[in-house]
Order: structure tokens, then C-alpha cells, then sequence
């Protein structure tokens, strides 16, 4: 049995966040109708000539800065020409040898706990293209150039992952911080973030790479992981069947679960790059570049660090919470509120995450807001309800009933935590269960203590579930306890 | 510049290059690359390389929006165009 090494590198292209096109003052806002932000420019119409964007450079600079690279202070645009209907020029213009961001490095984090270094090769500013749509206008293709010049960083890693858990882990981080600089939206089903893999595997213990193949457009972590996996047994499977890998683009359909060739090497575009002579070099200065560092907001891994630090949390929930902007912001919303950070985060990390997953719903448009859930926990915390039904509450909140207070009040599921009433509860219980009773007497001492657990499924029934477990368990337990 | 170098560059280019005057083109072309050649002779040792013949470097825009919706007028000149797209000769990947 042969083992086998996957090797994976990653192009990333990461629509930046910006209100204009890189090279015109159209809108690069989300789901307008068709082409009514494509002006003169991103149509190529004669005559016109591009004009960059500065915001576009300073969010690909915040990018640098937070991987640690060097920032191309000459940077300079190039014609890579090809035909394609949704390209109007005939050529995108992008940058090759003198990108505006050099190697730098991303740490990811792996299952097991420890860490590891992905090297970035570069990452350089470009420009998107349009939208072709295949549906049948009477056999011809339709053509939306709204995203056509919409600003992007490609994003080119080393070939420095070895398994589809560690691309996917090294394509969360970057989401991770380009979200956390707010240069991306990071809304991947609006493709604002999308992948090409490239993909080879190797005998173990070789040193030279295999033939390598690209999956390109991936625009969800589970896709990603799903064509790598398909692709690595492809790969491996041809080879020990005697076959070639060969140098070819792919494409992974995610509905079908399947890949297909694209186009192999040998009808593979020349692109024959060139200094685009409508564009002088960008030159960034020192200050300008200083400015910028100074201003960058806290990176993941500063806030993970911070979480641990500041609120107590484990090294692993503080990562999952700091990881996203959005969540991290939601999470210490209502942990100033409540003041209980601990809770907030298991609430966050629990109910909240499972709701809007469910309901595919991003953190922004949480139906729960921090501040109700902050309120929530506030009367988890002065045992005006228990965990149980504070789950119950939030089911209400969720679905637009109001704030906790206001449910808890509505539904009357205020905890029950009146002595006298608790007492007499107990005693109907243990009066209704003679045998559970001869029971505990009989057991020993280890056992009892379990044993006392059977008394409190009745007793919560008898109070719908309200009654307040901490308070309920020392009046049982004394009153069993006198009857030894 | 051979034939087969020439029916490279229409295919990549996208222009018909009729086999009567391949010959032709393929001539011209070869005199252009001659020039080129000449420059290449030139002793550049030391001599940073321009990206732009223009001795300036590049103003930024603000990012602002400044362009509205003239989509009508644009489609006036589109050979086709429906629910307000661009119609093209249909293109499969």
C-alpha cells in the first residue's frame, strides 16, 4: 500500500468592500438590475480611460500590513488579454511583477490544537468581470457587466497544505481577517470570496511535486473541501491504476458532487501580459503606508489573545468568537450588558450559532439581538428562571415574541423559589413515592446521591418546570436525609 | 515568424488570417520584430526598467460614486440586448 502526500495551494479572490469601481465611479452595490452600474469605462467604450480607485489600494495595504508582508510601493497594472463576452476590453487589467502586496505569512490553526505557518507568495489588485448567464435567450447568452471592475486582491499561497482540513482552515482565517479589517463583506454566496485550488499529490517522503491540477470558483468552505477530497482520489487513484495526472483547469459542481475538465494545458491561454500604457506605476509613500498601519483594527488572533486575557475564555471558545467580526462584537455587546462573559459566550457559541444556522442567517440579521440576549442572561444569572426554560424564552425571542422580561412575565414562567411552596411540593412527592423512597434508604451513600435525582422529574413536573433546581435539591435532600 | 507562428497569434487574437496572405503577414511581422531587435542591441546595463514611457506616476479617484444608470442610452448600440442584458453568441465553458 503506497501512502501518499496531498499538496495544496490557493488562489483567493476577495471583492473588496469599497462603494466605486476600481477603475470608474460606478457602484459596485449588490443586486442592482442588469448592467445599470456598468458606465462608459467598465463597457470599454472608445475613448475612455481608467482612473484607480485610492480606497482599493488602501484596503489591499491593510491586507499587507495584517500578514506581515512588504507592500509594493511601486506597484503597476498589466494587460492580461483574452476573449471572453463578460471582459469587454478584450483583457483584465491586473498586476504581475510589481503587485502592491509581496510574501507574507498566515497562521492557521489545526485540529489538534497546534499551529502552522501558510506562506503567501503575493496578493495584487485586479478587476472582476461580469456575469455571463447561460439561460436560453433564443440560443444566445446574456451578459451583466454590474460586477465588471468591481476591485479585487487575488490572494496566491505556496503550495503549503497538506490536506483539505488545512485549506479549509487556511481559507477561514483569510475570511477571518479580511472581515475583521472590513476590506470584504466576506458574503460568500454573493461571491465575495471565491477559491481556485490547485491541487497535486506525491509519494510520502518525495521531495518533488506531481502534476498539479486547478479547481477554480469555489465560493463555500464546504465546497472547497468537497472538491479537494474528490480531487485527491481522482488524482491518486489514476496514478495506481497506472494513469498520468494531467496539467488541466477543473470544475466542481456542488449540487452534483461531481468534476470535469475545463480545458488542459495545451489549449491553455497565452495571456500575453503587458504594462497597461492607460495606467502610470502607483506609488505609495512611507507616511502614507504608516498612516494606515496605525489605524489597522484588531486582527483575529489579537482578539482571540484578548478574549482569553481579558474575559476568561478557553483558548478554543475565544477563537471561535473572535474569529468573525460580527460575532465578536455580538458576544461582547452582551457580555457588558450581562456582565457574565462565560454565559454569553456559551449562549452565542450555542443557541444563537444553532438558530442561525438553521436558518442560514448571518450574525447581522440575528432575529435575537446582543442586547435582548444580554437581558436573557441577566435573569439566568439572578435565578428568575433556570437554563431550561431561559431556552425556552429564547425560542420566543427568536420568533419576535420581545424582550426576555416581557415573555418570562406573559408566559408566567418566573422560577418558583417561594421556601413554603417548594416544601410542600417535596412532601406530595415523597409522600406519592413510597417505593423510590425505601429505595434511597436502602442504598448506600455513593448511590443515594444519584438516586435523589429520580425525585426531580416528578417534582418538576408538579411545577411545570419551574421550580428552582438549586433550591429544590437542598430541601429534598434534607428532608430524606431526616428520614435515615 | 513561421506559418504556424502566425496562425497561433490570429487564433489568440481572434483575427482570420487568410491562408493568401499568411506569407504576407508573417513578413511584416518578421520586419516589426527586427526593429524590436534593434532596441534589444541597446546597452541597458544598469538602467532601471520603466513600466511607462511617461516620466509621472499615477493620481488616485476618491471613492466616490459619480457615474449614474445610462443604461438605455448604452443598449441603443448593442446588436442585441433583453431584460436588460447584453446578448452574445451563446459561450459554454
Amino acid at each position: 500500500m503506497m501512502e501518499w502526500e496531498t499538496v495544496i495551494g490557493l488562489e483567493v479572490h476577495v471583492q473588496l468592500a469599497t462603494k466605486t469601481k476600481i477603475f470608474s465611479g460606478a457602484s459596485t452595490a449588490f443586486g442592482a438590475a442588469p448592467n445599470t452600474q456598468a458606465c462608459a469605462i467598465d463597457l470599454a467604450m472608445p475613448g475612455t480611460l481608467p482612473v484607480p480607485n485610492e480606497q482599493a489600494f488602501r484596503y489591499a495595504v491593510m491586507f499587507g500590513l495584517a500578514i506581515d508582508a512588504e507592500i509594493g510601493k511601486c506597484s503597476v497594472f498589466e494587460r492580461k488579454n483574452y476573449f471572453y463576452p463578460d471582459l469587454p476590453k478584450g483583457y483584465q487589467t491586473t498586476q504581475l511583477d510589481a503587485p502592491i502586496v509581496g510574501p507574507g505569512h498566515v497562521e492557521i490553526q489545526l485540529a489538534d490544537g497546534s499551529t502552522k505557518s501558510i506562506r503567501i507568495h503575493h496578493a495584487h489588485l485586479e478587476e472582476d468581470a461580469g456575469k455571463s448567464l447561460h439561460e436560453d435567450f433564443h440560443g444566445m447568452s446574456g451578459i451583466d457587466l454590474n460586477r465588471a471592475g468591481t476591485p479585487l486582491i487575488e490572494i496566491v499561497s505556496e503550495p503549503d497544505m497538506r490536506s483539505s482540513e488545512e485549506a479549509v482552515a487556511f481559507a477561514r482565517k483569510l475570511h477571518s481577517i479580511v472581515t475583521s479589517l472590513g476590506i470584504c463583506d466576506g458574503e460568500m454566496s454573493q461571491g465575495s470570496m471565491r477559491f481556485d485550488v490547485n491541487v497535486s499529490v506525491r509519494l510520502k517522503g518525495t521531495e518533488e511535486l506531481g502534476t498539479r491540477t486547478e479547481t477554480k470558483n469555489l465560493n463555500s468552505f464546504k465546497f472547497m473541501e468537497d472538491a479537494i477530497k474528490l480531487e485527491v482520489e481522482r488524482q491518486i487513484d489514476l496514478i495506481e491504476e497506472g494513469g498520468e495526472v494531467v496539467q488541466e483547469t477543473r470544475l466542481y459542481n456542488g449540487e452534483t458532487k461531481t468534476a470535469r475538465s475545463m480545458r488542459s494545458k495545451e489549449e491553455a491561454n497565452d495571456y500575453r501580459y503587458f504594462p497597461c500604457p492607460d495606467l502610470l506605476p502607483v506609488e505609495l509613500d512611507d507616511d502614507y503606508i504608516d498612516a494606515i498601519r496605525q489605524q489597522l483594527p484588531e486582527l483575529p488572533d489579537a482578539r482571540q489573545a484578548r478574549f482569553v486575557e481579558q474575559h476568561g475564555l478557553s483558548d478554543y471558545d475565544a477563537g471561535m468568537l473572535a474569529a468573525d467580526a460580527a460575532t465578536a462584537q455580538f458576544f461582547e455587546t452582551a457580555t457588558e450588558q450581562c456582565g457574565d462573559a462565560k454565559l454569553a459566550a456559551n449562549w452565542v457559541m450555542g443557541e444563537v450559532s444553532a438558530h442561525l444556522n438553521n436558518e442560514e442567517k448571518g450574525i447581522k440579521d440575528s432575529p435575537v439581538t446582543a442586547l435582548q440576549l444580554a437581558g436573557l442572561i441577566a435573569r439566568i444569572k439572578d435565578n428568575t428562571i433556570s437554563n431550561k426554560i431561559a431556552k425556552q424564552v429564547f425560542e420566543a425571542m427568536w420568533n419576535g415574541e420581545g424582550d426576555a422580561d416581557a415573555i418570562i412575565e406573559a408566559k408566567g414562567l418566573k422560577q418558583m423559589s417561594d421556601t413554603g411552596e417548594l416544601e410542600k411540593i417535596v412532601d406530595e412527592v415523597i409522600a406519592g413515592n413510597p417505593a423510590m423512597v425505601e429505595d434511597w434508604l436502602a442504598s448506600d451513600e455513593k448511590k443515594r446521591k444519584k438516586k435523589m435525582g429520580g425525585f426531580m422529574g416528578p417534582i418538576m413536573k408538579a411545577t411545570k418546570g419551574q421550580a428552582n433546581p438549586g433550591m429544590v435539591n437542598q430541601i429534598l435532600s434534607k428532608k430524606l436525609n431526616d428520614m435515615l | 515568424m513561421d506559418r504556424s507562428d502566425i496562425a497561433k497569434l490570429a487564433e489568440l487574437a481572434r483575427i482570420e488570417v487568410s491562408e493568401a496572405t499568411v506569407d504576407e503577414v508573417a513578413k511584416s511581422i518578421t520586419d516589426v520584430l527586427a526593429l524590436v531587435d534593434q532596441l534589444q542591441a541597446a546597452d541597458t546595463e544598469g538602467v532601471a526598467p520603466m513600466a511607462h514611457p511617461l516620466d509621472a506616476t499615477q493620481r488616485l479617484r476618491a471613492d466616490q460614486v459619480s457615474e449614474d444608470n445610462r443604461r438605455e442610452q448604452f443598449q441603443t448600440q448593442a446588436p442585441a440586448a433583453e431584460q436588460g442584458l447584453y446578448l452574445v453568441p451563446k459561450v459554454i465553458d
